[in-house]
């Protein structure tokens, strides 16, 4: 049945249909909104949560391996300067393989303080050990929280999962959305079967022990294996995920009026929605334009990228973040993506929406103008600045 | 019951604040809901660095993260407005590098208490010379009333939308443990006992911390049936006991008990830059 409901609302309703056994979470702008609705659910009865309020995100994330150590469904949901105080119990799930899934509400790290949307937490996060999704719009966040847990939970994957959604721009707006019936949402998501749980008596088992210049290196590459499943395993649950919903994906990325486009964007999140807008008024005037939307960002889906863009003259990849010393970050992967094809666009890579900065069509409009111009360097060009 | 105003007077609409010498005015109007007890615990504030002759300039206040954490923004002093939880910890820093400045912490009780809660009782250990004035308003107001460590237990906030059944904090018992040499606490109803309260702290030697009780009648207030601010002002005159030297442990905040306030500690000990400088001339030796 289709609804009308906020981003956060959206995230809420997937953690009510997955019932984790533990949600450990702390307040955050934008954020805070997903904890509550929980809280009602958990106060309300109707899902047998732990909801453990606790004094701060580093604590949330660790409540999180915790109970997921002993065996545990586990869920947390943060934004910003939360993910950056969890972000050192990140690597530990990750290392641990504890397939914990997060709502990550974007929002500008500081200083100076901000609380609107960018990409910079995501980007903190790139390198954790975490795969990250990246939603649209609230339909996605919905449809990608179940997707993310199932994921997170496949024996070849074992990884926790973060599923961003803009902050205010999904989080707070409302939208149509088309959850899943509870029964079909939960037999989509299948019950926990974790390994090797802390608290079976049988097999007792030491979690987080020392591993030296003897052992590290091979359990890292076993973590890069785990990684390496996931591309496989998302399409495989995207397509169960088909089966019962309304709606299918397919792919890592959504390819908008790209197959025969001479200019195209990549970006990731709800600037999707802008960006389609400004695509079709250009198609309407005759210039062959696309847009590569990004779901799944790590693991990087460099192969699919590179045959969905050779054919294109230029492209434009958006970052909404910086990485200081260095190109945009998703502007890197496509470059990566691409170094090996024969025939490969012009890369330009365009900052943008930094601190919650609006990004209109025109905005959009521009950067497809100015990616006509534009000579292809390692040069980064801003949108929508005073300069 | 509806709270009946009279109409302002002439002479105190439109004038100035007495202390707005000490505020950025082009900052305001400020953030803070009607019925916030947010401006008489600054006001206070500032009333007390009047009286006390302080210079501004060797002020510093330092706040964290929430609309106590504001307060950092609106005064006209050296001010640092840190991430959540911060405030303690850049405030040391700021105190060991310039140490004839007056270090004050202004921030509330999420900030200091959850996710800042080890910074405090380090700095209580340490004796460093700090002031921390801590409001305490049950929750997590700016976020928008979450379930925090002072919750009092059967208050009901976003989080806890049946009512708080965790145990909670008593902040002063907690800061005279961990080594506070002055601890107090008053609520917001009471502005000159608390502006008192504030010279005492600023002027003694050492870790030094009073609690601000104050009502948030948006987040708290309204979902506690406590009514506005002006209701919880009332209940405040009702409620609230005088009890100077009370072991701290005594006092705490309990539904339905009264509202012990006072000053519960005043003693003398070395601080962290009295006991490293004689580190340092005996290694130096």
């Amino acid at each position: 049945m289709r609804k009308v409901m906020t981003g956060h609302k959206a995230v809420a309703e997937a953690m009510r249909q997955i019932e984790p056994d533990v949600v450990a979470v702390y307040p955050i702008t934008p954020q805070s909104e997903i904890a509550e609705y929980y809280a009602e659910y958990v106060h309300d009865g109707i899902v047998h949560t732990e909801l453990v309020p606790v004094e701060s995100e580093h604590s949330a994330m660790s409540a999180c391996i915790g109970a997921a150590a002993a065996g545990g469904r586990v869920m947390t949901a943060t934004s910003s300067q939360g993910l950056a105080l969890m972000v050192e119990m990140v690597y530990i799930a990750a290392g641990l393989r504890l397939p914990i899934v997060m709502a990550l509400a974007n929002r500008a790290l500081s200083a100076p303080i901000n609380i609107h949307c960018d990409h910079s937490d995501a980007y903190l996060t790139r390198d954790a050990g975490a795969f990250m999704i990246f939603a649209e719009s609230a339909q996605e966040a919905y449809d990608y929280t179940l997707i993310a847990q199932k994921i997170a939970e496949h024996p070849k994957v074992r990884l926790p999962g973060i599923v961003n959604l803009d902050g205010f721009t999904l989080t707070h707006t409302a939208d149509v959305v088309e959850p899943l019936e509870d029964e079909a949402a939960k037999k989509f998501v299948g019950d926990y079967q974790p390994f090797s749980p802390m608290l079976d008596v049988d097999r007792p088992s030491t979690w987080g022990a020392f591993a030296m210049p003897d052992y590290y290196f091979e359990l890292k590459r076993a973590q890069q294996a785990g990684m390496e499943e996931v591309p496989a395993v998302f399409l495989h649950t995207q397509e169960a995920f088909a089966k019962v919903a309304a709606r299918g994906y397919r792919g890592f990325f959504e390819g908008y009026r790209l197959k025969d486009a001479e200019r195209a964007l990549v970006l990731m999140g709800s600037t999707a929605g802008t960006a389609k807008v400004a695509v079709d008024e250009l198609r309407a005037r005759g210039e062959k334009v696309g847009l590569l939307k990004i779901w799944l960002w790590r693991p990087f889906p460099y192969r699919e990228v590179a045959q969905a863009l050779a054919h294109v003259n230029k492209v434009a990849v958006m970052d909404r973040a910086l990485s200081f010393g260095a190109m945009g970050a998703l502007y890197n992967d496509v470059c990566a993506a691409l170094v090996h094809e024969k025939n490969k666009p012009a890369l330009v890579n365009y900052i943008y929406g930094l601190g919650g900065r609006d990004v209109s069509t025109d905005h959009i409009l521009h950067v497809f103008q100015d990616l006509k111009e534009a000579q292809p360097a390692h040069t980064l060009r801003f949108v929508g600045l005073r300069e | 019951m509806p709270v009946k105003t009279k109409p302002m007077p002439e002479l105190v609409r439109g004038a100035a604040h007495p202390m707005e010498k000490y505020l950025r005015t082009e900052r305001l109007p400020h953030i803070w809901c009607s019925g916030c007890g947010l401006g008489t615990a600054l006001s206070s504030f500032l009333y007390a660095v009047d009286d006390l002759k302080l210079d501004p300039d060797k002020v510093a206040v330092v706040s964290g993260i929430g609309c106590t954490g504001r307060i950092a923004g609106y005064v006209r002093m050296d001010t640092y407005h840190t991430t959540h939880g911060r405030a303690i910890p850049f405030a040391t820093g700021l105190k060991l590098a310039k140490p004839e400045l007056k270090v004050v912490v202004y921030s509330g009780d999420g900030d200091l208490f959850a996710i800042g809660g080890n910074h405090f009782i380090h700095a209580a250990r340490r004796n460093m010379d700090l002031t921390v004035l801590c409001v305490n308003n049950f929750n997590y107001g700016m976020t928008g009333g979450q379930v925090g460590p002072t919750t009092p237990v059967g208050a009901r906030t976003t989080t806890t939308p049946f009512g708080n059944f965790e145990h909670t904090f008593n902040l002063v018992h907690l800061a005279a443990s961990a080594g506070a040499t002055y601890v107090a606490r008053w609520t917001v109803l009471d502005g000159r006992r608390l502006k008192e309260g504030i010279k005492e702290a600023l002027t003694h030697k050492g870790f030094t911390f009073v609690e601000i009780v104050a009502p948030c009648p948006t987040n708290y207030g309204r979902r506690n049936r406590i009514g506005e601010g002006l209701d919880e002002l009332r209940f405040y005159r009702e409620n609230t006991v005088i009890r100077h030297g009370t072991d701290p442990k005594a006092a705490p905040l309990e539904p339905g008990k009264p509202i012990v306030v006072g000053k519960f500690v005043d003693i003398q000990k070395p601080t962290h830059l009295d006991l490293y400088e004689t580190k340092a001339a005996e290694v130096r030796k």
